[in-house]
């Protein structure tokens, strides 16, 4: 530096300092420490210890759940979503704005009400429980009311990815498509679903990310039973209440790793295919 | 009193944006920076507005080491290509904000402010707009409100970058002679870049021709057209099919290249 | 009369179109959004209205509704407004300066909407509690976070912060450069600046990003109750009273005070579409 004046837009280096300063101490206190102590507390007894306590029945069942709630789950958004953003990115109709906010609703309703909903609905004293009862299915406290839950608090990732860039890449091409005698689904498959994949992996990855982590819908839903209705959030959560620690916080490294490689793909789907993926990137 | 621009040289990264620029602008001028997209025109008026740094050179201003000055101490009213015009402000408190924003001591009295921009309004001729916002005006209008702004700060000299660029063939031909009327009422030092021949031979006084970071000649519209001095100032002012009224050049100046700069008795050195 | 008909084209619900495939994918669209979220949704707001209008009043006024309510609506606000303030530090710092770490710090803020709500809740928990990394030198101060209401400040906190900088981020990088130079030639400061043109230009942007945040932190569950206390009128949440008018099978109250949860945030979704609107036109 030989005393060469700042540019304009430039801020004082003592202000660039102390800026960067507080930003990274408050990602450091905020998300960077919760994030190390789940580790630090899962292996607060040895590895063994934390191995065991996934290895164990319940957990085992935690985890089997989970991955089968995420695998109906996620494709049910996943079809619907791209449905979604072709009927709204692709053609001109009235009330598509209202339309879009209401795919969004899911977003804004607290997880616990999204929940409560369906307990309204099939639980034993809601529309349709005693039917429910008197022809023996089960869906409150049951895989199909998670699975439902799940849904409804991951509906409007997959879309929301699509819809905003399917808009923006216009028909031009679907046309041109249709003009050389291509059917609806072979333009649909061979024509839009290339121009979006990377947009629709990102969606159904965060899907995916919120299907295994749901936690308040699905515990109004599940009804905790042990080995049978509890996800691995649930798992955690009752481990936590239970002070077995160490238990709770192994299934809980589990889930942060989950988020970790997430977090990871995400960042590089973004740097990787930053103009293939729509420019709104948060929720 | 003149402003005395010497052998200003700056690098972007590895690109010379300016080849040591010399050149001196005499109190009152109308100096047009001409040249192609490039030429490091609209970084010398940067430079001058303290928006951007030299690495080497001197500019003196009136006395005042000009580019030991931070933009905001030069009074150098700027006018952006764009206009930027602060969105969230009114056109009246747009044109205030270099009087708003002045420390208590030397901050004129609100009645005082209020009465300079209905002035400068008026002087842009955009009465009864000051309660606008900038998204509601025309090209034409933006551009003028962006002088007016400028104008407000009572600035030492006037730069413009691309005054006219963004506007449409005919507004242009309209504020391009109204400008030129401007000027002669203020009387003010101004500098404005464009890269539009016709432009810089109708208004300038003087117009400095650059190409790749070096003036190739100075002279006054008419020593241009008669006598460029470089292949690059014949080549470039008959780029373009010539207007009525403009002599075609590129025949005649081909064979009769004078040397590089120029001799015009308005260079420097 | 058939004159009349072609002159004036009956009112389409859409534009004709050269692709197929409107009438299939509209329709699942609509089916599978009625069927997942509106249909349930207006299950809950029909339930509670079986108490009568007086009977739904008496329950939304009752005094833990309303304690609940309060701390509900309190500990967002205040989490929303520490969320703003380093929010745009954060953001400022990611867009505006170069320092090691960026990237990691940039991918970093996305982990509160990656990490299972349980899990940031319990590792909050353990964070803040009395022999926490951070609770233990806090309780040496005599500060008590954990099982406190100000526990539920710092987990809404967490839950909001990615809402604020990932709101700003794009913004502030689009914003023009030019109008920070212009008032540089005006004389202006940097503070000046700042305070006058930088801070006005992303004002509407700011709200936005704030106000995702507070409609976010309203119904969080997962990362609250852990570390939150739930005592009854001190430091119960509402999404909580839910499940617990839900675990006595009180089905219309738990609906009553799921409908002023829904009511909210509709309002937040109605606010921020007018808020986006807004800040849209400053850009």
């Amino acid at each position: 530096m030989t005393g060469r004046p700042r540019a304009a837009t430039e801020d004082h280096p003592l202000v660039k300092f102390a800026l960067c300063a507080i930003a990274i101490g408050f990602i450091a206190l905020f998300l960077v420490m919760p994030l190390a102590t789940v580790f630090s507390e899962a292996l607060a007894q040895g590895w063994r210890m934390a191995f065991d306590a996934l290895a164990e029945p319940d957990a085992l069942a935690a985890i089997r759940l989970t991955l089968i709630v995420a695998a109906i789950a996620v494709p049910c958004n996943m079809v619907f979503g791209l449905a979604a953003s072709w009927a709204i990115a692709k053609f001109d109709f009235r009330g598509k704005n209202l339309l879009i906010t209401l795919i969004d609703i899911p977003f804004s309703v607290s997880p616990v009400v999204a929940g409560l909903v369906y307990v309204l609905i099939f639980g034993l004293q809601g529309w349709l429980g005693q039917w429910l009862r008197d022809h023996d299915i089960k869906i409150v406290f049951a895989l199909p009311g998670i699975v439902l839950a799940t849904i409804f608090v991951t509906f409007p990732f997959v879309a929301r990815e699509l819809i905003p860039l399917m808009a923006d890449q216009g028909r031009d091409e679907e046309e041109a498509a249709v003009s050389l005698g291509a059917s609806g689904w072979s333009t649909f498959f061979r024509v839009t679903l290339p121009n979006v994949k990377w947009a629709l992996l990102y969606g159904v990855l965060l899907c995916n990310a919120r299907a295994m982590g749901e936690f308040g819908a699905v515990s109004v839903v599940s009804g905790h039973i042990r080995g049978l209705t509890n996800t691995m959030p649930l798992h955690v959560e009752v481990l936590y209440n239970d002070y077995q620690y160490v238990g709770a916080f192994a299934v809980a490294s589990v889930l942060a790793l989950l988020a970790l490689v997430t977090l990871a793909l995400k960042s590089l789907l973004e740097w990787q295919f930053a103009g293939e993926i729509a420019a709104s990137h948060h929720h | 009193m003149s402003l005395v621009i010497d052998s200003v040289a700056k690098k972007f990264e590895r690109f010379p944006a300016l080849k040591g620029v010399s050149l001196t602008v005499p109190k009152g001028c109308f100096m047009a920076l001409l040249g192609p997209s490039g030429s490091g025109k609209t970084t010398l008026l940067r430079i001058l507005g303290g928006l951007e740094f030299a690495d080497l050179g001197h500019i003196n201003f009136d006395g005042l080491d000009w580019l030991a000055l931070p933009a905001r101490e030069r009074r150098a009213g700027f006018v952006f290509q764009q206009y930027a015009l602060f969105r969230h402000m009114t056109v009246a408190r747009n044109i205030a904000f270099g009087l708003n924003i002045r420390p208590r001591r030397t901050r004129p009295s609100r009645a005082e402010i209020a009465r300079r921009v209905e002035e400068l309004l008026a002087l842009v001729q955009l009465d009864g707009l000051g309660k606008r916002y900038p998204s509601q005006l025309s090209g034409g209008q933006r551009q003028r409100v962006a002088l007016a702004r400028a104008l407000a700060i009572e600035p030492r000299m006037l730069l413009l970058d691309e005054p006219f660029g963004a506007l449409d063939a005919k507004v242009r031909k309209d504020l391009r002679h109204w400008l030129r009327g401007l000027h002669e009422r203020l009387g003010l030092t101004t500098i404005f870049v464009t890269h539009d021949q016709d432009e810089a031979l109708e208004l300038a006084d003087l117009v400095a021709v650059m190409n790749q970071g070096r003036i190739e000649q100075v002279a006054t519209p008419s020593e241009l057209r008669g006598a460029p001095a470089s292949p690059f100032v014949a080549d470039f002012l008959g780029q373009e099919p010539a207007g009525p009224g403009v002599v075609p050049l590129r025949t005649g100046s081909r064979s009769s290249p004078g040397p590089r700069g120029g001799e015009s008795s308005f260079q420097a050195r | 009369m058939s004159l009349a008909a072609t002159a004036v084209p009956p009112p389409r619900i859409r534009s004709r179109s050269a692709l197929p495939g409107f009438g299939l994918a509209m329709g699942f669209t609509l089916f599978y959004l009625g069927l997942i979220v509106l249909i349930p949704l207006a299950a809950l707001i029909i339930r509670p209205w079986s108490l009568g209008f007086s009977g739904f009043w008496a329950e939304i006024t009752a005094p833990r509704v309303l304690a609940a309510l309060r701390l509900s609506f309190g500990a967002s606000a205040v989490a929303a407004a520490v969320n703003s303030v380093f929010g745009f530090i954060v953001a400022w710092v990611l867009v505006r300066y170069r320092f090691p770490g960026k990237r990691l710090i940039d991918a970093l803020v996305d982990l509160p909407f990656a990490l299972p709500t349980a899990v940031a809740g319990i590792a909050l928990s353990a964070l803040y509690a009395g022999n926490g990394w951070i609770g233990r030198p806090l309780g040496h101060l005599g500060i008590k976070i954990a099982y406190t209401p100000y526990g539920v400040i710092v987990a809404l906190i967490f839950i909001g912060l990615p809402f604020v900088v990932r709101t700003l981020q794009p913004v502030l990088a689009d914003l023009n450069r030019d109008s920070e130079e212009a008032a540089a030639t005006l004389g202006a400061t940097r503070f000046q600046t700042f305070r006058r043109v930088i801070l006005p230009m992303l004002a509407p942007t700011l709200l936005t990003g704030t106000a995702m945040a507070f409609a976010r932190a309203v119904g969080e569950y997962g990362s609250v109750i852990f570390i939150a206390g739930n005592l009854p009128m001190v430091s119960e949440i509402t999404p909580l009273l839910i499940i617990i008018k839900l675990q006595e099978y009180d089905y219309a109250g738990a609906a009553a005070v799921g409908v002023v949860m829904l009511a909210v945030s509709f309002i937040f979704l109605l606010a921020l579409n007018a808020l986006q609107a807004w800040a849209a036109s400053r850009r």
